[in-house]
């Protein structure tokens, strides 16, 4: 995962390049926040975001919870359709607050029962 | 206990509650104001009710509950039970019964008939239920029962929400564990159908303790599907150990949801806003469901409601007993449960480990012979003495073992009272069922077998032995007819009787019938007792007017075919005009019995030590004279030789001895070589090729690997006496 920078209109914009999930995770936390402390206005465009899984979704909350509350705005911005999967199942589209499109229409996917993958070894 | 097996115990013990459901009612029809009874009859309805509530059983639990109502009003002295009540209340417990099948059936739903046809019978024990209690709700089409359950039990105490609610914290490990608790949400998609999701991080503290491998996930979801509860439960399968699951079935009651608000770790109020908001709860059921939370006098359900509360529950979350109304009605079922186990001390074991147990029992039995011998071979007193020892402790495990699958014949007896019931209503005759012997006992897997043959004659003697009351009184007869069922042992087998007082077997037509179908010759000659046998043969039958129930005759082939793949013997008795009697003899069991070893040459024998009477050494003058018979205590016993019999090659002994046997009240002697004294024996069946060998029942291996045969008592006594009646005919 790789995180560019770039500045617009007064916004610090990053893109999320690459999978966030349990094994980016703790990188992703420190960036976002190392730049949430640096900026007034964040926008993240999720375009290039490959695989997102809750441990890489977790951070984005805590992201916008930590910008919510020090009176800060967080913009995110084309999602993936990972990540709109992911926030649509979550059902958080509405507290990101960010003009997504959702699709209604959940598809029927094959799955099987939850069991565990590969562990993360720490 | 895990599910499947608690379902399978729950399917048992329920069939048990419903059979003795059945006593009660019809005790009731002849003591209708009988205490005991009326309350045993309640709990046996109010245990079904809670267990089926233990496993979610809704049509079970709604069902059952209209019907406990009934009782709970019979039982108070509000009506009492008239032939009308009993009725209904008999079907009601068949639909409990099926409602129970479905539950055996993996928990299939009940079927649309079936839902209807309970729905049929609330209707008419609608009419018997209090009018207050009534609803005033129209019934909306569909399931009237669950409408029904629902207006009866308070109305507010069940949400509406037709959805299953799924509250999950995940453990803090989940995500390092390799799991993703996304993973259980598109899963259960397939299930069914996500009406609702709410996300909870609450649990995720400030951003600087924040460990993005930690999981601070919590959901709360509505889940609508048709899937059983055991199948959404283990979709969480791997991570039930660290994280807080709680699954509430749709119509989940109040207090359950109240409950959980209270559990979860976030605030009350946002939840409950999040519940109404999710549609789990509607504004006015939370805010009852809190205020009898605040104020549990304030609940619209008092004595047994407790009880009803604990509903699903138990398995929804074995962390919310400790709760004082919870508990109160755990000790109340527990109280029910203890009581219920006072009168019936059972314990439930599957069938087929029992007959495992049986199969090794029998090894043993052969092993230890086998060891006997080699030890009486060996000449050492010691080794022997401890060989008698073992031999006899065998025996007593032989014993025990073959005991244990020793049931009562009341097992099948008691399924006559019913029958006899229905049917005397249904031919309009009034018929007395007299059962005796109920207690005796025979082996589990003959039980099993003989219940259709009984079920059979039972019916026969109702519709064809029994006349009609006009007829009866013409005759001489009280009106009201008797059929008699009774049980008892004799010599090694048991004997079963079913016999009515009513007009008997009409030899002549009988022989007409048969003379007709070119069963017997024009000038044969027949016994009274042959004639009737013939009844015995397919498609017999002299019924005038054959009804739907049972024509006298048709299937009584296959009473005979089953009792003698049982190797049992049927026969018939009758005086005409006084009534018949059906006589059954079937052996107490088909796996091992105490047998009694003879050898005649080289071969060596085995009869039923229960046939044996005496043994007497043969006269050497009349074992020369070849006679057939001998005088033995002033009678004539006919004498049977087996070496003639079976043809064994060698000459007989200095001294043969004779074996009486005794069947059926009639006597014979065995002549053979040498007796060899008693032998545990264990039964095995001859293959298809011996089908036809007569005299023969079976074979068994003896202690040194050699094979006897087990010779067929009844039919050998029946050969002997033939052959005597011919021997002094001609």
């Amino acid at each position: 995962m790789q995180i560019q920078v770039e500045t617009h209109n007064g916004y610090r914009r990053l893109l999320i390049d690459g999978d966030i999930n349990i094994y980016t995770a703790s990188e992703l936390k420190r960036q976002l926040l190392d730049h949430l402390v640096g900026t007034d206005k964040l926008e993240i465009s999720l375009a290039q975001v490959g695989e997102i899984d809750t441990a890489g979704f977790q951070v984005l909350y805590l992201t916008k919870r930590e910008a919510v509350k020090s009176g800060k705005t967080l913009h995110l911005t084309s999602h993936s359709p990972m990540v709109l999967k992911i926030m649509d199942l979550y059902n958080l589209a509405a507290y990101f607050g960010d003009p997504v499109v959702i699709s209604r229409t959940r598809k029927k996917v094959r799955a099987s029962r939850p069991k565990p993958k590969t562990k993360k070894t720490t | 206990m895990n599910l499947e097996q608690a379902r399978q115990t729950f399917v048992i013990e329920a069939h048990d509650l419903l059979k003795r459901m059945e006593e009660y009612l019809l005790a009731l029809e002849t003591a209708p104001d009988d205490k005991d009874t009326l309350d045993a009859l309640f709990r046996s309805v109010h245990t079904i009710k809670g267990s089926a509530g233990i496993f979610d059983f809704e049509p079970i639990v709604a069902f059952a509950h209209v019907v406990e109502g009934v009782l709970g009003d019979i039982r108070n002295g509000k009506m009492s039970v008239d032939y009308d009540l009993a009725a209904l209340l008999l079907s009601c417990g068949d639909h409990i019964g099926a409602l129970v099948d479905c539950v055996a059936d993996r928990g299939a739903d009940p079927s649309v008939e079936l839902l209807t046809q309970g729905g049929a019978l609330l209707d008419q024990l609608q009419t018997y239920i209090n009018p207050v209690q009534k609803s005033s709700e129209p019934k909306v089409g569909g399931l009237p029962a669950r409408h029904l359950a629902k207006t009866f039990t308070g109305g507010a105490r069940k949400v509406t929400s037709d959805n299953w609610h799924i509250s999950l914290r995940f453990g803090p490990n989940v995500l390092r564990d390799g799991m993703d608790p996304l993973s259980f949400l598109r899963y259960l998609e397939t299930l069914g159908e996500i009406i609702s999701v709410t996300t909870l991080f609450d649990s995720m503290p400030d951003a600087a303790k924040m460990d993005p491998e930690s999981c601070y996930l919590g959901l709360e979801m509505d889940f609508k599907s048709d899937a059983a509860k055991e199948t959404i439960a283990n979709v969480f399968e791997f991570v039930r150990t660290d994280s807080k699951i709680r699954i509430l079935p749709p119509h989940s009651l109040i207090s359950e949801y109240i409950d959980l608000i209270g559990t979860l770790p976030e605030d009350g109020s946002r939840l409950g806003e999040l519940l109404v908001n999710s549609g789990a709860l509607t504004p006015e059921e939370l805010a009852e469901g809190l205020r009898i939370q605040q104020d549990p006098s304030a609940a619209p359900y008092q004595e047994e409601s407790p009880r009803h509360a604990l509903i699903g529950q138990i398995l929804v979350e074995e962390g919310m007993l400790q709760r004082e109304i919870v508990d109160g009605a755990v000790d109340k079922q527990k109280q029910n449960r203890q009581k219920n186990l006072r009168e019936h001390k059972f314990v439930h074991v599957q069938a087929d480990k029992l007959d495992t147990l049986i199969n090794l029992v029998g090894e043993l039995v052969i092993a230890s012979a086998g060891a006997s011998l080699l030890a009486q071979r060996a000449g050492d007193a010691t080794l022997r003495e401890a060989m008698a020892t073992v031999s006899q402790m065998v025996g007593e495990i032989r014993g025990g073992a073959l005991q244990l699958r020793m049931v009562p014949i009341d097992e099948v007896f008691s399924r006559f009272r019913r029958v006899a019931r229905d049917l005397s209503h249904e031919l309009n005759k009034e018929i007395d069922l007299v059962i005796d012997g109920a207690e005796t006992e025979l082996d589990k897997t003959v039980i099993e077998r003989i219940g259709d043959p009984l079920t059979h004659l039972v019916r026969n003697a109702m519709d064809h032995g029994i006349e009609p009351a006009d007829r009866r009184k013409a005759a001489g007869k009280p009106e009201k007819g008797t059929v008699r069922l009774n049980a008892f042992h004799d010599s090694g087998s048991i004997v079963i009787e079913v016999s009515d007082d009513g007009a008997g077997l009409d030899r002549g037509k009988i022989l007409e019938k048969a003379l007709e179908r070119g069963l017997v010759a024009p000038d044969q000659i027949l016994s009274d007792q042959e004639i009737y046998n013939l009844i015995f043969e397919p498609g017999f039958s002299t019924a005038e007017n054959v009804t739907s129930l049972s024509g006298r005759g048709v299937g009584m082939d296959v009473v005979r075919r089953n009792v003698e793949a049982l190797r049992g013997t049927a026969e018939i008795e009758s005086r005409e005009g006084r009534g018949m009697t059906v006589r059954i003899r079937l052996p107490l069991t088909l796996a091992m019995i105490d047998g009694f070893l003879m050898s005649i040459g080289g071969a060596s024998y085995v009869v039923p030590l229960d046939t044996v009477v005496e043994c007497v050494e043969l006269d050497g003058k009349i074992a020369a004279s070849g006679r057939d018979y001998v005088n033995l205590h002033g009678e004539v016993l006919p004498l049977l030789r087996l070496r003639e019999q079976f043809r064994e090659q060698g000459q007989a002994g200095r001294r043969e001895n004779v074996v009486v046997v005794r069947y059926a009240g009639r006597k014979a002697g065995l002549v053979v070589d040498k007796l060899l004294g008693e032998f545990q024996t264990v039964i095995r069946p001859l293959g298809k090729v011996f089908g036809n060998l007569k005299g023969i029942s079976g074979s068994t291996i003896l202690g040194g690997g050699e094979v006897a045969l087990i010779l067929d008592v009844p039919m050998l006594i029946q050969k002997a006496v033939n052959a005597e009646t011919q021997t002094a005919a001609g």
